[in-house]
């Protein structure tokens, strides 16, 4: 896709995103759609790390919770507007990020996911014996209506995760075309080889690590406004470093739109799941097409697309 | 005083410990030397423990159901490899990626499958040692973790047997080191593998009936363990049985004399820092050779 | 679901028409079956409560609807799986009101769902029923909010006062907190921590852990050493167990009077079945057991329907805590849209905070803040418990009231170390 067709693209998704809320009367719109937007970026986001650079992170929860916090934090202590939350988020995550791949991926990027196996505990132990964002106790975070133009606050934090969405997805585009994303691709293919040809491997793996964590942090700072109560139960969520995982694996994950089409379906058929199936089947799907997809098909649907297309190519 | 908490606390770390051994030695075979990212092992784990309990119910110690249940794991071990390796080694795609989410697949599926079928309650065993304490001097030891302790440390103390002195133990150390050379003095990697593969889902029926001695079990209760025994396993050095038992004894006093000095809240913090540790100063672990 | 006979078919006609000539609300059927909305946690970490009460509220529609419908119409559920997940809680209840339209809501189960859902019913004005969250109307002070646990008046910072008030008829001066890194319980240890204080009593420490911890010896000693007139605990199911045998393991300090408080999952069945004779002399709150005083109308039957059923649904064999409550909650719905002669949220409000409700939990009266006027949380104490055997605790004696008062069986006895034989 041609940069300008991008370009134009992502003008046209947020010009929507902004008009809507004027004219779309059903509140439960904005509600879905906010998390499936804020899928879209934990995908995108995640497949930086794993996708482009092959380390698989387990803790996508740790980051979104960090972000979720980050943003309690400055809205407790200096009446932060979300614009400013959402920085401060992705900054926190972004120097989680750093740590974790300084002290991991220097070794082997086999104990960077071991690591974040273990990581959500942790962080979120932190946050349950921190009482100026609540503790285990859970903060209630009452949203400021908004001043001018969106009718309500969920419209407006819908359209703060959509600008969210598609600033990542332009971020990952660019990462993917970019020399850094060569080298990355290098990296996933044979690290050794990769610092042999001469790639600085692990300012490549640490930078990647960090835009990754960052991400991540911002698909959490909204949450606090959306729900208005947050504990660390539901921002450390497991079904985020589930999602995370399963969501670019269906998709696709050697292209920035394998993300965006893995999370749209995903979380179109989860939220179809919780609305219309009522028990645990929805998540035995879930685990059965991660393993399917696994098993038959390990590029993602772009990759059964890409291999359909070459078997009609006349030969 | 102190003396007094100090030593109960080390105590009770240790015989915590046996538990984190045992679960963490299915690990030290399929994660250490065969380098299969089995994330599902808690969970397997856990299907131990409802096994233990299923039988239980009818009268029978939980243990010895966990031993009767072994021959079965053990075979589910196998076939599970064979999957695994019709899907990933045979194609030679063994990414990290693939392999770590089928498990994570598999995980999410046999938790649900438990859930269907027994509910989200605890479940717990009766036995007649659970309630009552040894007590040894100023030491005061329950019952019901003396047990696992035992089960884990003759485990630890089997399995590490049979790796140095049986040629099955033998084949699996070397198809670790490399496959190739396996095949050409004519033995089978993939049989070894599977074997392999399979001893751990073993270990794994043992560890969920020493499991739910403990404690009461429900569906959710293998995620709790995921950090712990992949900590216990890089800190062990990758696929060395004494290093598992020495990291697990290490974490689990260390974890115990944080609870009861600084505040069991940090507790979880421990087998985390643990790795990073490992990893910061000495990654290839107490007991590993340096890859 | 029965086939609808021509009798019921012609019901219904006679119902609609009448009730077609009433005002209606535009948005809102006014034919056709009464539709109640709700999410409730049937997967997840609260699933075993959020299936309990799902099961006791189905039986109180089959009650409803063998009766003869609400006003003449049929009751159904809009009913969804929030799977104990916060964050899918406001979609589903926007999906509720702006999608399936559907005429009442009830709240979803426990605090962290609710209260993220609060902020939406109160904007939109909806009548709405409360199960078992706390405190959640204390900020908002929503005069169409009614809460069907027993917690009394400002529940946030009261709900488990009584364990104190008989603490201080007693005479205890010093205690330990022990509690839970996870949100009911850290709530209730500090709002329990204030009640000591504001009763002159010492807190001598509080040791906290984190969820899921197995192994309680460290805590157990470290109370033991602290040697405090009694002990308050907050705790949820799997660690209260352990706390429990804990005790039978390492032993408690002569000092230790009373034990217990807000331990969660020892109202379960699985949990009185498997710890028997461990519970001896233990002190915890309930909302319903077996008691001389508690002997209200239709509960034992109510009991005993809900519990032939339980087997099936896998969901708690004894039903006490949660499903009695639960079906009351549907009482309180049915009284009102009685009392209002339709589905009128604002008329059924004005009702239920005008009138006393009769329900097998007995008469509910509400307070300005949609919580009952005064606390019926029990403190028992648990006596001569044998072990696995659930059916000794379907009858009165094992389990005796102490507070409050009013509904008290027996006095508490002490130390402990002593009533735990």
């Amino acid at each position: 896709m041609k940069t300008r067709h991008f370009v134009a693209a992502a003008i046209a998704v947020l010009a929507l995103g902004a008009v809507a809320p004027r004219v779309v009367g059903n509140g439960y719109v904005f509600y879905a759609g906010f998390i499936a937007l804020q899928y879209v970026v934990i995908a995108t986001a995640w497949n930086i790390l794993g996708g482009y650079a092959g380390f698989v992170n387990f803790g996508s929860g740790a980051f979104v919770g960090v972000g979720v916090y980050a943003a309690v934090f400055l809205f407790n202590a200096l009446q932060a507007p979300l614009w400013a939350q959402i920085l401060g988020a992705a900054c926190v995550g972004g120097l989680l990020g750093l740590g974790m791949g300084y002290l991991t991926l220097r070794i082997q990027g086999v104990y960077f996911s071991i690591g974040t196996l273990a990581l959500t505990t942790v962080v979120s132990t932190f946050i349950v014996n921190w009482s100026f964002v609540g503790a285990a106790r859970g903060a209630t975070v009452m949203a400021p209506h908004p001043q001018i133009w969106f009718p309500n606050v969920v419209s407006y934090v819908f359209f703060a995760m959509l600008t969210m969405a598609v600033l990542s997805v332009a971020i990952a585009r660019w990462i993917e075309r970019s020399w850094i994303g060569r080298g990355l691709a290098a990296i996933r293919a044979d690290g050794n080889a990769a610092e042999c040809a001469g790639v600085p491997t692990l300012r490549l793996k640490l930078l990647a690590a960090t835009i990754s964590g960052a991400l991540l942090a911002t698909a959490g700072a909204p949450y606090p406004y959306y729900a208005s109560y947050v504990e660390p139960d539901s921002a450390f969520s497991i079904n985020y470093a589930l999602n995370a995982l399963a969501m670019p694996l269906i998709g696709g994950t050697r292209n920035w739109t394998g993300p965006v089409i893995g999370a749209l379906l995903l979380s179109g058929v989860e939220q179809a799941a919780t609305v219309t199936i009522p028990s645990e089947i929805n998540l035995l799907i879930v685990g059965l097409v991660l393993i399917g997809f696994v098993v038959l098909a390990p590029e993602g649907l772009l990759g059964l697309a890409g291999q359909a297309v070459a078997w009609g190519r006349p030969r | 005083m102190t003396l007094n908490l100090a030593l109960n606390a080390i105590i009770s770390g240790l015989l915590l410990a046996g538990v984190y051994a045992i679960a963490s030695l299915g690990l030290t075979i399929t994660f250490g030397l065969l380098q299969i990212p089995n994330v599902a092992h808690p969970t397997f784990i856990v299907l131990g423990a409802y096994c233990a309990q299923l039988l239980n119910s009818f009268g029978l110690d939980p243990i010895i159901a966990g031993l009767l249940f072994t021959p079965l794991f053990y075979l589910g071990g196998v076939l599970l490899y064979q999957i695994y390796f019709q899907t990933f080694e045979r194609r030679g795609c063994s990414d990290t990626l693939q392999s770590f989410t089928f498990f994570f697949g598999v995980a999410l599926v046999l938790q649900v499958s438990l859930i269907l079928v027994a509910g989200v309650d605890l479940t717990s065993v009766n036995a007649p040692y659970i309630g009552k304490s040894l007590r040894i001097g100023p030491a005061t030891m329950p019952y019901r973790l003396v047990i696992p302790f035992v089960i884990g440390m003759t485990v630890g103390l089997g399995m590490w047997l049979m790796l140095m002195r049986t040629r099955a133990g033998l084949a699996l150390r070397a198809v670790a080191h490399d496959a190739n050379a396996l095949r050409i003095c004519g033995l089978s990697p993939t049989r070894a593998k599977a074997n392999g593969f399979g001893l751990a889902m073993a270990t794994a029926s043992l560890a969920g009936a020493a499991l739910i001695v403990v404690s009461p079990v429900d569906p959710f209760s293998g995620t709790q363990y995921i950090g712990r025994t992949f900590a216990i396993v890089v800190l062990a050095g990758m696929g060395s049985v004494p290093g598992t038992l020495v990291a697990a004894l290490a974490i689990g006093v260390v974890e115990s004399l944080v609870i009861t000095f600084v505040g069991a809240t940090w507790a979880p913090g421990v087998a985390f820092a643990a790795l990073l540790g490992t990893l910061a100063i000495r990654p290839s672990g107490l007991f590993g050779i340096a890859r | 679901m029965r086939p609808i006979t021509r009798r019921t078919f012609g019901k219904l006609a006679a119902a609609a028409s009448v009730t077609a000539a009433a005002p209606i609300r535009l948005a809102k059927s006014a034919e056709g079956p009464i539709r109640i909305g709700f999410s409730i946690a049937q997967t997840g970490n609260i699933a075993s409560g959020g299936k309990a009460g799902l099961a006791a509220l189905e039986l109180w529609r089959g009650d409803v609807n063998a009766a003869g419908g609400l006003v003449g119409r049929q009751v159904e559920f809009v009913v969804y799986d929030d799977q104990s997940q916060a964050s899918n809680v406001p979609g589903i209840y926007a999906k509720l009101m702006d999608i399936d339209k559907v005429d009442l809501l009830l709240l979803p189960y426990g605090t962290n769902l609710t209260a993220v859902v609060m902020p939406m019913v109160v904007q939109r004005n909806r009548f709405v029923i409360g199960q078992f969250e706390i405190g959640q109307n204390d900020k908002f002070g929503f005069d169409k909010f009614f809460e069907v646990a027993p917690w009394g008046p400002k529940p946030g910072a009261n709900w488990c006062r009584g364990y104190f008030d008989l603490a201080k008829r007693q005479g205890y001066k010093t205690l330990v907190v022990v509690n839970s890194d996870a949100e009911f319980s850290a709530n209730a240890a500090s709002a329990g921590a204030k009640i000591a204080e504001e009763y002159g009593m010492k807190v001598l420490s509080v040791q906290h852990y984190p969820p899921n911890t197995v192994d309680f010896s460290g805590i157990l000693r470290t109370v033991n050493a602290a040697a405090p007139d009694y002990v308050f605990v907050a705790s949820y199911p799997a660690e209260s167990a352990a706390l429990i045998r804990g005790i039978s393991e390492i032993g408690i300090a002569d000092s230790v009077q009373m034990f217990g408080g807000a331990m969660v999952g020892v109202q379960y069945a699985q949990q009185l079945a498997s710890l028997g004779s461990a519970l001896n002399g233990v002190t915890n709150y309930d909302t319903y057991v077996a008691a001389p005083t508690m002997n209200f109308p239709g509960v034992g039957e109510f009991l005993e329907r809900y519990q032939k059923g339980a087997e099936r649904d896998k969901v708690d064999a004894l039903g006490h805590f949660l499903p009695p409550f639960f079906y009351a909650g549907g009482q309180l719905i049915a009284a009102a849209v009685k009392a209002a002669g339709t589905v009128d949220e604002d008329k059924m409000a004005k009702w239920l905070h005008a009138n006393a409700t009769d329900t097998i939990v007995g008469p509910i009266k509400f307070g300005p803040d949609g919580n009952w006027v005064e606390s019926r949380i029990i403190w028992d104490q648990y006596r001569d418990v044998a072990d696995n055997n659930l059916d000794q605790f379907r009858k009165p004696g094992k389990q005796v009231i102490l507070q409050p008062e009013a509904l008290q069986t027996w006095k508490l006895a002490a130390p402990y170390s002593k009533a735990r034989n």
